[in-house]
Parts: C-alpha cells; structure tokens; sequence
C-alpha cells in the first residue's frame, strides 16, 4: 500500500509563521523518504502569494478551502471559526482523497482539532512528536513524556498515522525553487453541516502586546532569588532588549508576583526555545522539565550548588541584582 | 445536574524518573503515586457546580487497582460515587483510554463531563477530545473560566498570547487548565465522609491499542557548561561566548 501525506497549515490573521513552515518542510522530508507523495491543506481566506508562499518550503498542491465559506454553514450570531467545523473539513477532504498520513503542528489549536480528527480518520495519533525516523519504510515518532523527564519512541498499529510536530523543534528548509499551484477546494462538496458547528469561538481576546512564552524564540525568566514582585523589571529589561518573553517559576506564579501564562515548568508550559536564561531560579525537577530541551540555557544565580548549573550551557555565579543590570547593558552595546 | 468527572492516576512531579528493565516503562519502585495534578481542578469544578445546581459527582477512572486512589481523592473533595474501570493490564494506550471512558459516559448520560486537560505522565492532550468525538459531544479544552447558564456554556480558552471564547449547548465536555479555580483541600469532615462512598468496578469495553511503545530512554544528557563565576564582571566574558560560541546573540 502506497503511502500520501496530507499536511494541514494553520494561519493566523490569514499568514503562515513558523509552525505551517515546519509542518510543510517535515512533510516533504518524510515524503522523500518514504517515496511518495504529499499535499497541503489549508483552512483560511489567505492571499494567493501567502498560500503559494507554502512552495518555498517544497509544497507543490495547496489545497484551500475558504473560511469564510466554511463559516457560512453556520446560522446564526458572528463568531470567529469552529473546532469541530475545521475539524470536519480536515478528515472529510483526507478520507476523500487517499491519504493515509497527516502531519499538523502541535500548536494549541492543533492539538484541540487533531484528536477529534485522529477519530474521524481513524489514525493513530502520537502529540507533540520532537523526532520522526523511518525503519523499513514504517514511521517511529520520539514523544517526550513525564513533562520530559523520559522520551518514547513510538509505532503505530493502523495505516492511518498522524503526528503533530512539537512547535520550534523541527526545522523550516526553504527549496531552491516554488512550483506550488492552489487547488479551491468548494466546501459543499465536504458534507459539513450545522450540526458540525458544535462550538464556535466567538470572540480571541489577545493579551496587551506581550509576546507569549509559548511562541518565543528567546526566554528571560525569573524566580525567587528575584525577591519580589517590584524587581522583576530587571527581567523585563533583559527580555526587551534580547526581544525576549518573560517567564516565571512555579514559585514566584504561586506567590501572585507573576501570570500563570508566565509560568514554565511541569504544571505550566514547556518551551524550547533558541535561548533561555533562568535568572534566580534554583532549578526544581518540574521546573527543569519544562525547559530543559531549550537549546541554549544560561543560568544566573548566587548559589553555586543550585542544580540549575547542571543543566546550563553557560552561567555566572553571581548577585542577579548586579549581573541583569550589566548584562542588560553589555547587550545593548551589541546593537 | 449529573456530573462526571474523569480521574487518573499519575506518578507526582517530584519523582525522579528511572527506565524499568524492559526499556519500555519506567521503575516504578519508590514512586509516590497521587490524583492527576490537572484532574483536581476538573474535580473542584465539578463539585462547585453541583453545590450551585444541586445533583451529583460521579468520578470515573479507566486504569489498573491503584486508581481506586485517584477516585477516593475525588470523593474527599466531595465527588459522591465513583466508577473504576478495570484493566487487567498496564499497558493501554490513550486510544483504549478513551473507548471505555466514553463507554462508561454514554452509560451514565451526564449534563457535564469534566477531564483535566492532560495527565502529567503521557501529557497527551488527547482524552477529552478523543472522547467528545466518540460520543459526538461538544468538547473545549484547556479551559481557564466556565460558564453555565441557562443550558448554555461558554468557556474561556487559554491559547498563545491571549484567551479564546467559546460557546456550545449541554451535553459538554470540558478540559480544565490551572488558574480555573483552586482545588479545596479535603478536611476531617470530607476524608472520614469518602470512607464510605463506593466504587463500582467494571470491566474493559475495548482493549485494542493503536500505538506502542518500543523504548523509553532518558533525554540525551549535556557535557557540563561554562560556568563564570566572578559576578557582574563575568558579563563581558558570557556576551562573548553566547556570541562566538553559541552563536545565539
């Protein structure tokens, strides 16, 4: 039985960032290696050149089904989009179509569609995958589990697979050329109906400007050594000047100083981050395993036993009160 | 209101993990076992409904003996009856989990089903949906605020940078985050009250799994970092590395 990939881009506000570039550039990567076809779907009311822009990462049939005409099944008061609707679109158009392989970012909403549609697809589901190998054709994806504690690898006893990507892990790889072409896919032909519209979002309420820890490329995060509330400024102008988020131990959320979407950590989110610099953090177990797979760690803090240094790439021993202020300055000086 | 909650059985966040001989599982040898971290809040919003609207808790388990323990926790919060559904086996998938729970709900017919958003040992994010699918349910997950009025439902959704309002009507399942509310803690009164509270036991609807597991390992370990240590003057000698060496300025 011959395989075909169907990867499904998410967009927001109608662009593709990161996580649809990871998704598209992993699906011809498994598609390559597996010697056979894949094609990308997407759920938006994006441009031409935005959708064709999915080419430059090897996509070459970009199959788009209009939001807006999706939503339009749907009578009644204004809302933004459905789950379950999406859903719908995504396991009808890969039931239709052959495909037995479907390949979605683990992002929030990727992971709030993908195991309605694993049902409906009948796929075998491995979340939050950080490796995908192939052995004798057939697919082994590496889950971290225990907060990242342990990692497992795991096969699949369907045909039917699908795998979200852990966002920020797999690489975007731009081809030397774009031969992507869109295929407008008429929703009437995916028997969605009203009763598909189980919720519906109707209202996103975005959070003043703050780049969100989840999303962030660079981490400033601060704990107790911190001392209160009032000092975090000087992780907020570390984390300005690097374009950072700031994050928090369980510690210093517990203690009201700081937000629960601050939070990193076994019961808060788990980052990967390019950088992240634990400032004052002693180095818990549940807090380590919510960063610990972050690709450069720097520690700051005074104790030279605290088991955040085993875990550090770089670090100072040091006072953060005088280590944030210069280092805040040394890297100003870079730009 | 009948409410269901859905509870697990997980090792607790200080258990230092160790890879049992098969290199499949972990050693569970001195692991501490408690209530699913997550699954408090779901349980603490399923008894503040029912103290608002009057009814019941049923707290219902899919797993092996011990998750009676994660029931009986449930009960001290002030669950009122519990359902364990029996595996004979360690090994199941979310896919199994998923069959029985839903089995067992369809049985029950709940106005609410609440699940916390994921159990700390697969973190899956995966039953809640998974189980709204089977039984065609609405589901929301990583709920931070829930509203009930007037068969009507709207819940608050956590999502990168902000938060998702979402409506649907009842039958409904919900996925709870931190921050929904906070878990009372059982006293005197409530622990010597659960003693006497009972567990049905049933057995497995479904048992085939979809996925395996054919190793678990621990993560790659890292050589040791440079670590400074002349404080703010070591500043310099950090910027410079993260530069040179890390290439991450």
């Amino acid at each position: 039985m011959s395989n075909k990939i169907l990867a499904f881009v998410e967009s927001k506000d109608n662009k593709f960032k990161n996580p649809a570039f990871e998704v598209v550039s992993e699906s011809k990567k498994l598609a390559d290696a597996l010697g056979c076809e894949f094609e990308v779907l997407s759920v938006n009311d994006c441009d031409e050149n935005m959708l064709k822009s999915l080419g430059d990462y090897g996509a070459k049939k970009i199959n788009h089904v209009s939001l807006n005409q999706l939503n339009s099944i749907h009578a009644g008061n204004q809302f933004v989009y459905s789950h379950p609707a999406i859903s719908k679109t995504i396991g009808e158009f890969f039931n239709k179509n052959g495909f037995n392989i479907l390949i979605i970012s683990g992002t929030t909403f990727g992971r709030e569609i993908s195991p309605s549609v694993a049902i409906k697809t009948s796929c075998a589901i491995c979340p939050d995958c950080i490796d995908i190998k192939i052995s004798d054709n057939k697919i082994i994806a590496t889950k971290p589990v225990y907060a990242g504690k342990s990692l497992i690898d795991v096969i699949f006893k369907s045909e039917n697979i699908l795998l979200n990507l852990r966002p920020n892990v797999f690489k975007p790889v731009k081809q030397n050329s774009n031969d992507a072409f869109i295929e407008n896919i008429d929703v009437n032909t995916l028997n969605i109906s009203e009763s598909d519209f189980k919720t519906i979002v109707k209202n996103v309420e975005v959070s003043s400007g703050k780049l969100d820890v989840a999303e962030a490329d660079r981490i400033v995060s601060g704990g107790r050594g911190l001392r209160g509330p009032e000092h975090f400024n000087l992780i907020e102008n570390l984390a300005s000047v690097l374009g950072a988020a700031t994050g928090a131990s369980r510690a210093v959320v517990d203690a009201g100083w700081r937000q629960h979407s601050d939070q990193v950590g076994q019961t808060g989110k788990t980052v990967s981050p390019s950088l992240y610099i634990a400032c004052g953090i002693s180095g818990a177990i549940q807090h380590l395993a919510g960063m610990s797979t972050s690709k450069c760690i720097v520690a700051i803090n005074k104790d030279k036993d605290a088991p955040i240094f085993q875990i550090a790439d770089y670090g100072i021993i040091g006072d953060v009160f005088e280590i944030l202020p210069a280092l805040t300055e040394e890297i100003k000086k870079l730009s | 209101m009948k409410i269901v909650v859905c509870v697990s059985l997980v090792p607790d966040t200080t258990t230092k993990v160790k890879i049992a001989g098969s290199g499949r599982i972990i050693d569970e040898s001195g692991v501490s076992f408690v209530l699913n971290p997550y699954d408090e809040f779901a349980v603490e919003e399923a008894v503040q409904l029912k103290e608002k609207n009057g009814g019941e808790v049923i707290a219902i388990s899919f797993g092996t003996d011990k998750y009676k323990e994660a029931i009986k926790k449930a009960f001290q919060m002030g669950a009122d009856t519990g359902v364990l559904i029996k595996s004979l086996t360690t090994d199941f998938d979310s896919f199994v989990v998923a069959k029985n729970l839903a089995n067992e709900i369809k049985e029950i017919s709940p106005d609410v089903i609440l699940f916390g958003k994921q159990s700390i040992d697969y973190d899956g994010v995966l039953i809640p949906q998974m189980v709204g699918e089977i039984l065609n349910i609405p589901a929301i997950n990583i709920v931070v605020k829930l509203e009930i009025k007037d068969g009507k439902v709207i819940a608050e959704r956590e999502i990168e940078g902000g938060k998702e309002i979402v409506e649907s009507n009842m039958p409904v399942i919900i996925g709870t985050q931190k921050g929904i509310n906070n878990p009372r803690y059982p006293n005197l009164k409530s622990i010597m009250a659960s003693k006497s509270k009972p567990i049905a036991e049933k057995n497995p609807v479904y048992t085939d799994n979809v996925t395996e597991v054919i190793e678990m390992r621990l993560p790659p370990s890292k050589s040791k970092g440079k670590i400074l240590s002349d404080g703010a003057s070591s500043v310099p000698e950090l910027v410079k590395l993260l530069r040179e060496e890390a290439k991450v300025l």
